[in-house]
């Protein structure tokens, strides 16, 4: 039933499913490609809409890339401004810690323009679910307790009670709320940046 | 009849899960909640689909010797077809599933059914076939990530029915084994009391 396994046949078919199989996937890559970056760009703009007060102007636009730790002037956070009636109401910041327990996890962090936190919110992770994973669920004393504090004015020290710190951790869930400790640190450490820039 | 029990034998005689034990890896580690268990599923499903049709239809014009690399460029090339819609209209689910939908390039159910059915079966039993063995990993999967979520979660379908906190350990890797193998023992019971 299949045909002889020639040398000639076998290159034949192999480059011709291949070809094949590389144009179907690029079609659909065209495809998708829109909806991809649109889902992206949505994601974000969710981010940003639950972390600042109400605002008129598409922050996602105005993105600024900020410098975390100026020793290390290579890596930057992006920083999305929200503006009502062209005044500042708060800064999204966008930060990443590499200490979560299963990899990485990204967080929007809100401050309004004196350094206060207006809220928080989990973009991206892979913490164990039932367990780290409940740094996403914003109704959780965990979350909420970083919600109007001062992060920038030194008043807070921001680690956990078990390292000295003034942060409640998760129950069972200390290294995620290290890591989430450290995010915060980073995204207090942007918010300065954007001060000094200016 | 005959048409009917390629489907029927996908779900119950063979099915992947509890009974040819294939395709484990995603099986275990993406079942954390009915959801992303049926996700994984009818992800799986698709590509199933997809690759038996097409490798029924190419494979008179394949030669032997060749045979596996075709279907494994067949077989990656509709997982990544999946994987980019998946992206574009569900980022929710691709975002947990994550690396497993790459991953279901590797299962063996797919390949098992291309070398073991599709290559010498027509479009439509090898379709059929398709759908019945996609349908058998899925309600294996959902099954096995409902019992993991009720019990661990205590919630189903994401729907929480209690404010306390379950039983922790089915949500983590220990409980996937655990619900697994129960379970497959009371699959094989009912079908062996079937006969």
């Amino acid at each position: 039933m299949a045909i002889k396994s020639s040398l000639l046949n076998m290159v034949l078919v192999l480059t011709l499913v291949c070809l094949g199989a590389s144009a179907a996937v690029a079609v659909v890559y065209a495809v998708t490609k829109d909806p991809i970056s649109a889902a992206e760009v949505a994601k974000k703009n969710n981010a940003i809409k639950e972390v600042v007060p109400e605002f008129d102007n598409n922050p996602y636009e105005e993105a600024l890339d900020i410098i975390a730790d100026l020793n290390a002037p290579e890596k930057t956070n992006k920083v999305y401004p929200a503006k009502k009636g062209g005044q500042i109401v708060g800064y999204a910041v966008e930060s990443t810690t590499t200490k979560g327990f299963g990899g990485p996890f990204t967080i929007m962090v809100g401050f309004t323009p004196d350094g206060a936190v207006y809220n928080t919110s989990v973009i991206s992770h892979s913490e164990t679910p039932g367990l780290g994973a409940k740094i996403t669920d914003s109704k959780s004393g965990f979350i909420t307790q970083w919600n109007g504090k001062n992060l920038t004015d030194g008043s807070l020290n921001i680690s956990v009670k078990k390292d000295g710190g003034d942060i409640d951790a998760i129950t069972a869930s200390t290294i995620s709320s290290r890591a989430f400790c450290d995010a915060m640190q980073i995204a207090a450490n942007v918010f300065n940046n954007i001060s000094t820039e200016k | 009849m005959s048409k009917f029990k390629y489907l029927i034998d996908g779900i119950v005689k063979n099915n992947p899960t509890f009974v040819l034990v294939l395709g484990m890896c995603p099986t275990l580690a993406t079942t954390t909640s009915a959801i992303n268990g049926m996700g994984m599923g009818l992800a799986t499903m698709a590509v199933l689909l997809c690759s038996n049709i097409v490798i029924s239809l190419l494979a008179p014009a394949i030669p032997n010797k060749v045979r596996i690399p075709c279907y494994i460029v067949v077989i990656a090339a509709f997982v990544t077809v999946v994987q980019l819609v998946m992206q574009a209209f569900t980022p929710g689910l691709y975002e947990t599933l994550g690396i497993f939908i790459p991953l279901i390039v590797v299962n063996c159910i797919v390949l098992g059914r291309a070398e073991a059915f599709a290559n010498k079966h027509g479009i439509i039993d090898s379709a059929l076939d398709g759908i019945g063995t996609g349908i058998g990993f899925t309600i294996a999967l959902t099954c096995i990530g409902l019992v993991r979520e009720v019990l661990g979660n205590l919630s189903a379908f994401d729907h929480k029915f209690s404010s306390s906190d379950g039983m922790l350990v089915f949500v983590l890797a220990p409980g996937a084994f655990i619900v697994l193998g129960y379970l497959m023992v009371i699959f094989n019971k009912l079908k062996a009391h079937k006969k």
